[in-house]
């Protein structure tokens, strides 16, 4: 079987290397993906839709129905980890741990023991030892919020500067995962709760759909912002600017959501009791 | 010699490419844990999204995001002067896309690993048949 495999793979190496000849030049400005469409996107996007990066007028406005359905995607595939993974807790764990914060002990409880109430003096650790590491949950405490406000920047500004909804909720994802290995899952389970993950994600694709459902009641195609000229008051091509971060906002909360759900599945193997 | 460089200049991005796509490939079709394959199955979608990214470059081009200036509304755009847009957005999304199929993927992982208590693929294969006694199937 490896050798078997290693044949096909040269074989399909040489092959692509054969045609890689004919392919054209790097930075071939008259190559094939270069001269259909995309100069038409190049010259008429700021006209068109007032949003000088193309990226963002391209993904959000041009090829609207791409975006709308990599969302949805996006989205079942977190869906498809939580109907994977999840584990409802009706049963207690064998043993749960529990450290005194004034003295340092760790305290372990068996199953049907008294568990301690007082959440400011007893913190529940995971039975898996968790280095009891200052120096690392206060560092991340400082940067998260840094983080997640660039990451609103990057949604926020993605017209004008290179950013969006796909790579802005993945940065606040990415903040929220951080904050989640740094401390425990249980504390940032409190923060965002697996229902808001769910919540989030799922608004976001609606926000998408429903902009798209909206301009169609409005008058207009499905997902042609034109349409939404006259419910936010500004002429067509101002609309389409500002549809486009609706759009961008939608996709940001998906994705921010769906990047946190996956990882409290996987990070607890679907008991989202301990994890990282 | 000359020539060679110039060559070599301008099909190298298809190279790297290539090298790329053969080990996820390899990694695909020879590894026996699931969980390489899942590795080299990334592998090669990186060679696809170095590809697209690659052929969106053009000679002399910048970044596409036209200049402007507030109050600057109406002046002429060539499209030689940025780079192809396209290739950018679709890998914008394919690459958040691969992310969430990962994590799909090692869900799955994590449910055979629970279910068979190993990842091999030989190992699986050899449990699935003890359970199946009655069953003289070929694979494998």
């Amino acid at each position: 079987m490896r050798l078997l495999g290693f044949i096909t793979v040269v074989l399909l190496g040489g092959l692509l290397f054969h045609l890689s000849l004919d392919f054209p030049d790097l930075g071939d400005a008259s190559s094939p993906a270069a001269t259909h469409v995309s100069p038409y996107y190049i010259e008429h996007t700021m006209e068109d839709t007032s949003v000088p990066n193309i990226v963002t007028a391209v993904l959000a406005d041009y090829r609207g129905y791409d975006t709308l359905f990599e969302t949805a995607v996006i989205f079942s595939a977190g869906l498809a980890c939580f109907f994977l993974m999840r584990i409802s807790e009706r049963t207690a764990p064998k043993a749960r741990f529990y450290r005194h914060l004034p003295t340092g002990l760790t305290l372990r409880i068996e199953k049907g023991g008294k568990i301690p109430e007082d959440t400011r003096e007893f913190e529940r650790i995971d039975s898996v030892w968790v280095p009891y590491d200052v120096i690392i949950t206060m560092t991340c405490r400082l940067v998260v919020p840094f983080i997640q406000l660039f990451a609103l920047y990057v949604i926020a500004h993605g017209h004008h500067s290179p950013g969006g909804g796909f790579q802005g909720g993945v940065i606040f994802g990415a903040a929220i995962i951080l904050y989640a290995i740094s401390n425990n899952l249980r504390r940032t389970l409190r923060r965002m709760s697996e229902r808001m993950s769910a919540l989030f994600g799922s608004v976001g694709v609606i926000i998408y759909g429903g902009t798209g459902m909206l301009c169609l009641l409005l008058g207009a195609g499905f997902l042609d912002y034109r349409g939404m000229a006259s419910l936010l008051g500004v002429d067509p091509v101002s609309a389409r600017s500002y549809s486009i971060l609706i759009v961008e906002t939608g996709v940001g909360l998906a994705v921010t959501a769906v990047m946190v759900w996956i990882y409290y599945n996987l990070s607890s193997a679907g008991k989202q009791d301990e994890g990282l | 010699m000359e020539s060679l460089a110039t060559f070599i200049l301008t099909k190298y991005n298809y190279w790297a490419v290539i090298i790329l796509l053969v080990i996820g490939l390899y990694a695909m079709i020879a590894k026996k844990n699931l969980v390489k394959k899942i590795i080299g199955m990334n592998i090669f979608q990186t060679a696809i999204i170095l590809f697209y990214v690659s052929i969106g470059t053009k000679r002399g081009a910048t970044l596409p995001i036209i200049e402007h200036a507030y109050g600057d509304s109406a002046h002429a755009v060539h499209a030689a002067d940025y780079i192809n847009p396209l290739p950018h957005v679709l890998m914008l999304t394919a690459i958040v896309v691969s992310v969430a199929t990962l994590g799909v993927a090692l869900a799955l992982a994590m449910k055979i690993h629970a279910q068979y208590g190993t990842l091999e693929e030989d190992e699986i294969q050899e449990k699935i048949m003890e359970s199946e006694p009655g069953s003289t199937s070929t694979s494998g």
